[in-house]
């Protein structure tokens, strides 16, 4: 099974955001809870596997210099079907991704994936990548999300955890970490993850 | 002498290849802490002093003793003590805070030198000091920890270790938990220990200096004051008099750079002036030097050789506009008070640049005189 390595590549050893460097915008910005991070995970993961798979089945027809504009429409055309069925089913998530739902077009990953492998691969194994990629930057997205809710507002999936009564407006000794709140501290969240995942994979460091 | 002794019957077992080797680096620490070493220097270094890192950091220690010793004073001043009393409130109010701070900062630090197999740096043990000076008080012990561990790893372990650092871990470890546990960092209550001991008055609650400045405009306290410390404010960032005192000890070892302390004092100043001429502010623009942690940051942090700019023209860019940007952040911002943090971990980032334009055209400067003599 060649396939599964479609699958299973971008989860680690070639993962979007924390090998390859993509999509890290939009890994700051939702993450603050986990519920938007998992439907933006989600999200991106639909529409990267759809992208590839279109892509991959028009990659025969295409004149190479009108294929960026074909590719956008492609994109933009998935992007409105998923912010319309957001809307439908968790109108409140929708709020709160806001304006992320639409720039899910510009996420680097979507492109990235459609330009370097469904222009030159079968639409089977181009859709397994759509996935594998969309999954690899769920996860990443998911990590984030749990340090940033569990210490910024102490829940997770809006489930409280760290009891009330820690609190010390409730007589405790305990206090959120507001600062796991700003975009900058998702942005430190990514670099441990890289720092850990780089000493685990030794392959992966520079030189 | 038993100690030296007690200390080369162990060494064997702490060196490379003993039983317990894997700690070479905590055991070289304490040896050198406690002995200078006797190793000298065998390839051909220009030595014109003895001066090193440990006894750079030592004279700060030092310049920093009479401000940490009336901020305890006066933390026990600003709960209604006097005297002796006052003072013994502030150690034993302050110390676990010290303590705290030590033994995460240098826990780190000995944790990442083993790693790395190199000597444990002194650099943390002015850092260690600084941490709960630019502190309020009444910050929890466990928030200390954190800003501590946040600013050793984040500010200073991922960079290389001491004097790799783009900014100043002090400074990183009260950034951090000013943003973090902004309530507990600003407003009126925290400026006092909230400690009842020796019948210490309760629940005293009240602005700062600077609040009062930025809010009304005056202060309820004297000028001087203000410029003795008898103010609330982080624990040892009050006496401007003190912080001078330090300030000139530094200057006459020779341990802080003139050019970046005299320059971030007049920029601030010139700034002040500049907006009081405006009609931004109704206060004198010296006020700026007395409250707050504008002396403080002037004196000890603006002034690390690490962070600071290198070149000499650089550090009265720099310092100018650390002084001219903490006035700025003070009088325009509403929603920061204190610009002083802020305005020298902005000026950190930007040293390596002005640094380089001054090198820059030094550079150009040189090849035109070439190009006349031809």
């Amino acid at each position: 099974m060649s396939n599964l390595k479609n699958l299973t590549g971008p989860l680690s050893s070639n993962n979007p955001v924390i090998v390859q460097i993509l999509g890290i915008c939009s890994a700051l910005a939702v993450t603050v809870k986990m519920e938007p991070a998992f439907v933006m995970g989600l999200s991106v993961m639909v529409v990267t596997a759809f992208s590839n798979l279109v892509m991959s089945l028009l990659r025969n027809g295409i004149p190479s210099r009108i294929r960026i504009i074909v590719q956008l429409v492609v994109i933009a055309a998935l992007v409105i079907i998923v912010d319309q069925f957001l809307k439908a089913f968790v109108y409140d998530v929708s709020k709160q991704l806001s304006v992320y739902v639409g720039l899910i077009i510009t996420n680097c990953i979507i492109m990235g994936r459609v330009e370097a492998y469904a222009l030159g691969n079968k639409p089977w194994d181009s859709f397994l990548d759509g996935i594998g990629n969309g999954l690899g930057y769920a996860a990443i997205l998911l990590i984030v999300a749990f340090f940033r809710e569990l210490f910024g507002s102490g829940t997770l999936f809006n489930v409280r955890i760290i009891p009330e009564s820690w609190y010390i407006a409730n007589g405790g000794f305990y206090s959120n970490v507001g600062i796991m709140l700003f975009p900058p501290m998702a942005l430190i969240i990514v670099g441990v993850i890289i720092w850990v995942h780089r000493s685990f994979n030794k392959d992966l460091q520079e030189k | 002498m038993g100690l030296r002794k007690i200390v080369d019957n162990v060494k064997p077992t702490f060196s490379e290849g003993g039983k317990l080797g894997f700690l070479a680096s905590f055991f070289d620490a304490i040896e050198t802490f406690l002995f200078v070493p006797n190793t000298t220097t065998k390839k051909g270094a220009h030595i014109r002093d003895c001066n090193d890192l440990k006894r750079t950091m030592t004279m700060v220690i030092l310049a920093l003793l009479p401000a940490f010793l009336f901020g305890c004073f006066n933390t026990g001043i600003q709960v209604g003590l006097e005297g002796f009393a006052a003072l013994i409130y502030g150690l034993v109010r302050v110390l676990p805070m010290v303590a705290v701070s030590y033994i995460v900062g240098l826990g780190i630090e000995i944790v990442y030198a083993q790693i790395r197999k190199e000597e444990v740096a002194e650099g943390y043990l002015v850092t260690g000091l600084l941490i709960p000076m630019i502190m309020p008080v009444s910050t929890p012990l466990w928030m200390v920890a954190l800003g501590v561990a946040f600013s050793v790893i984040f500010g200073k372990e991922v960079f290389g270790g001491t004097g790799m650092n783009i900014f100043n871990p002090a400074l990183v470890a009260r950034a951090f938990v000013f943003f973090a546990f902004t309530p507990q960092m600003s407003g009126e209550k925290v400026w006092f220990s909230d400690w009842k001991m020796m019948g210490a008055a309760d629940a005293t609650t009240g602005a700062t200096a600077l609040e009062q400045l930025a809010t009304k405009g005056e202060m309820q306290w004297s000028v001087m004051d203000a410029f003795l410390g008898f103010i609330p404010g982080s624990f040892g960032e009050t006496s401007t008099l003190c912080i001078l005192l330090g300030g000139a000890f530094l200057l006459y070892t020779g341990v802080a750079s003139w050019r970046t302390m005299l320059s971030v004092f007049v920029g601030g100043l010139a700034t002040g002036y500049l907006f009081q001429a405006l009609g931004v502010t109704d206060f004198p623009a010296y006020y700026h030097l007395l409250v707050g942690g504008f002396a403080f940051g002037a004196v000890f942090m603006a002034t690390d050789p690490v962070t600071s700019a290198q070149t000499n023209l650089g550090k009265y860019i720099v310092g100018f506009m650390t002084g001219a940007l903490a006035v700025m952040v003070r009088v325009v911002n509403p929603a920061y008070p204190e610009g002083m943090m802020l305005a020298i971990l902005f000026m950190n980032a930007l040293a390596p640049t002005v640094d380089y334009f001054v090198v820059e055209a030094n550079v150009n400067r040189r090849k035109n005189r070439v190009k006349t003599v031809k």
